[in-house]
């Protein structure tokens, strides 16, 4: 029977999430602290500095698709005017506070979602954020701010750099205002010293996944990226993921294998399905295909991070991410990766409510299977509204396509 | 060892089974509505197709289809995407493009000179243009199945039906009778749609092989898939049992057998 091997490093991590839930909620409640919700690749670190306790919606909209509560709270969203259509984070998110639910009170004791002071996004990944906070900002009569990126972005140009820099400087005003403390250039490149540690050291674990056979697969990385999303900036992910390596690394030496027998090697496109990722694993593993490398988790891998010019970097490391690229750009990245970790097949998922992170959409798979000669599949589904997702359809297809590898691979020469 | 071998496909609508003799000739077919309860369809269809060929026992026995995991006796599974390839290439073994039109999905499989599958398509969730969809419409039209394609082949008229929905198709049937429009060519613009569908769902080249049991019930679907690709499209002998055909294949295989 095929399984999931766990890591040790999870426990450290249970730890780790509940301190931080925990630390936001605790901040919530003292006057004399303040919490301000960020988008997934917002402006944290420059939050950090100024002392905030950093909550993240996108990781609370994770956690109630992987918790299988989102098609509870998505019509509730719905019925207030927020469509099908639009993200299933933001509709869960809105939903289950309207509901007055979160899984954060079972798994960690909470009363309810962290009250902000502020909310401060980034439209790098899409509009909805914008949309997603304006709602919280009425409802909790608390300031949203944020930076409005260009997208389709094919090389990062200084024009681009200054731009956003402008935007980031300009938030200081309402974050000392916020705080009650003044801007700290020290202390802004203190946390961007240890968001760059967490980076690298995620970056590091990740391309563990180029041995064969990997230590770890997408599915793994999907739950052990947790830390590098809402804790990058801080000591502890440091070490987390100081741990996490030493143990990828030993399993590397072991030949340790994520997935037994390993025959096939693929690439995961898009967003994860939060509700089925265990299922999928499992149905990974019984295929003997390792799901070695994704854009997703790449998606928090932050090269251009460097504390001796942060604001430039952060300007910069925000928008070389893969989302806010053009398709130019995304094939080349894609291409790059492919070669790297060695892979045999690319798996698209077209999440129906996620455009910005569905990249099947304007003929790129084939052009890339044009480029490359790997061969592709789209499965349809979605983040966290399972209404949108197939099963029976999706598995069909994925075994379909792992089928196809053998001999296409022989036929080729391979 | 010579022995007879089975496929048994277990589709969403229909399951079928062929049994191979041990020389690769096709000794007994079997079809029936699969119902709730996969296994007892795969096993009911297995005992039927063996009892009314006199065989005893088979050597190898491959499931195929949406069911193919709930038949605990087979041997080894496929999808149906590798059982129509084969089949399909048993009939014309060159490069071409094999559509499949089932119950439930549709399918464009691109299989290479030497028989490999190069790629596949499957259509979106929606059963707009699959045979769910024939079925839905000719009832919304209250014409028996069995007579939809005879009063299509009287059309005057060309129409498609555009929606991607099923449902809001028959929305769209029930406004064009209103306005008047005659049932033969409803008909044909319900064939019209199913393959208007296949065609969006990918590139076809100019070799077609149609299968499954939208072709078998409605032979005219192939020639207006001609007509509308310029491709030159074939139907191998009894389509809907193709996929079954191809799981048989893949257990001679199995075998260590010719194909």
């Amino acid at each position: 029977m095929p399984e999931i091997k766990p890591f040790r490093a999870q426990k450290r991590m249970k730890e780790l999430m509940a301190g931080h839930f925990r630390g936001v909620d605790a901040a919530a409640k003292d006057p004399d602290r303040k919490v301000a919700w960020c988008t997934s690749v917002g402006p944290a670190e420059l939050l950090h500095s100024f002392g905030f306790e950093v909550y993240y919606p996108e990781n609370h909209g994770a956690m109630l698709g992987a918790t299988r509560s989102a098609e509870k709270y998505i019509p509730l969203a719905n019925a207030l005017g927020y469509s099908p259509d639009i993200c299933s984070y933001l509709t869960s998110d809105i939903g289950a506070f309207l509901a007055g639910e979160t899984p954060l009170q079972r798994a960690y004791g909470l009363e309810g979602v962290p009250r902000p002071d502020v909310l401060v996004y980034n439209t790098n990944q899409c509009r909805d954020v914008q949309d997603w906070f304006s709602f919280y900002g009425r409802r909790f009569g608390v300031p949203v701010i944020g930076v409005n990126s260009p997208t389709g972005v094919s090389e990062v140009t200084r024009p681009h750099v200054n731009a956003m820099v402008a935007q980031y400087q300009a938030l200081i005003p309402t974050l000392e205002e916020v705080s009650g403390r003044r801007f700290d250039p020290d202390r802004f490149r203190e946390v961007m010293g240890l968001s760059a540690k967490t980076s690298d050291l995620w970056k590091e674990c990740l391309w563990q996944a180029s041995y064969r056979p990997s230590p770890l697969t997408f599915f793994d990385a999907c739950i052990l990226m947790g830390p590098a999303v809402v804790l990058r900036g801080t000591p502890e992910a440091v070490a987390f993921y100081e741990e996490l390596l030493a143990e990828l690394k030993e399993r590397v030496d072991g030949g340790v294998a994520a997935v037994e027998g390993e025959r096939y090697r693929v690439y995961w496109e898009g967003m994860p399905v939060w509700g089925k990722l265990r299922d999928l694993a499992l149905f990974f593993q019984e295929l003997r295909t390792a799901v070695v490398v994704s854009t997703y988790c790449n998606s928090w891998v932050f090269d251009a991070f460097d504390p001796a010019d942060p604001f430039e970097s952060m300007a910069r490391a925000y928008l070389e991410l893969f989302i806010v690229r053009s398709d130019d750009a995304k094939e080349r990245i894609m291409a790059r990766l492919i070669e790297e970790f060695q892979v045999d097949g690319v798996v698209y998922h077209d999440a129906k409510t996620c455009p910005h992170n569905s990249n099947t959409r304007y003929g790129l798979p084939q052009r890339l299977k044009e480029r490359t000669g790997v061969p592709f599949i789209v499965i349809y589904g979605d983040l966290n509204d399972l209404r949108c997702f197939s099963e029976e359809q999706a598995k069909t297809n994925i075994e379909a396509f792992v089928e196809q590898l053998g001999p296409g691979r022989a036929a080729a020469g391979g | 060892m010579a022995a007879h071998v089975l496929g048994l496909d277990l589709g969403s609508s229909w399951s079928k089974a062929v049994l191979l003799d041990p020389d690769g000739r096709v000794a007994g077919r079997a079809l029936r509505r699969t119902g709730i309860r996969f296994e007892d369809a795969a096993r009911d269809l297995r005992d039927e197709v063996l009892s009314a060929a006199g065989v005893d026992r088979v050597g190898c026995t491959v499931a195929t289809g949406y069911g193919r995991r709930n038949v605990p006796f087979a041997d080894a599974r496929r999808t149906e995407i590798s059982c129509h390839a084969k089949g399909a290439y048993h009939f014309f073994p060159r490069e071409m493009d094999v559509v499949d039109i089932g119950g439930q999905d549709n399918k464009i499989i691109h299989v290479r000179r030497d028989g490999t599958v190069a790629n596949f398509l499957m259509n979106r969730k929606c059963a707009a243009g699959t045979g769910a969809f024939v079925e839905e419409i000719a009832h919304r039209l209250d014409i028996p199945l069995e007579r939809i394609e005879a009063l299509a082949e009287g059309a005057t008229r060309e129409i498609t039906l555009s929606s991607f929905c099923t449902v809001f198709s028959a929305t769209e049937v029930i406004k064009l009778i209103r306005e008047g429009e005659e049932p033969e060519n409803l008909c044909r613009g319900i064939f019209n749609s199913v393959i208007a569908r296949v065609v969006e769902m990918g590139p076809l080249g100019e070799f077609i092989v149609m299968s499954g049991g939208v072709v078998a019930a409605f032979p005219i679907v192939a020639k207006i898939m001609a007509g509308r690709t310029g491709a030159a499209v074939e139907v191998p002998p009894d389509p809907q049992f193709l996929g079954a055909f191809g799981a048989a294949l893949v257990a001679r295989e199995e075998l260590g057998a010719d194909p």
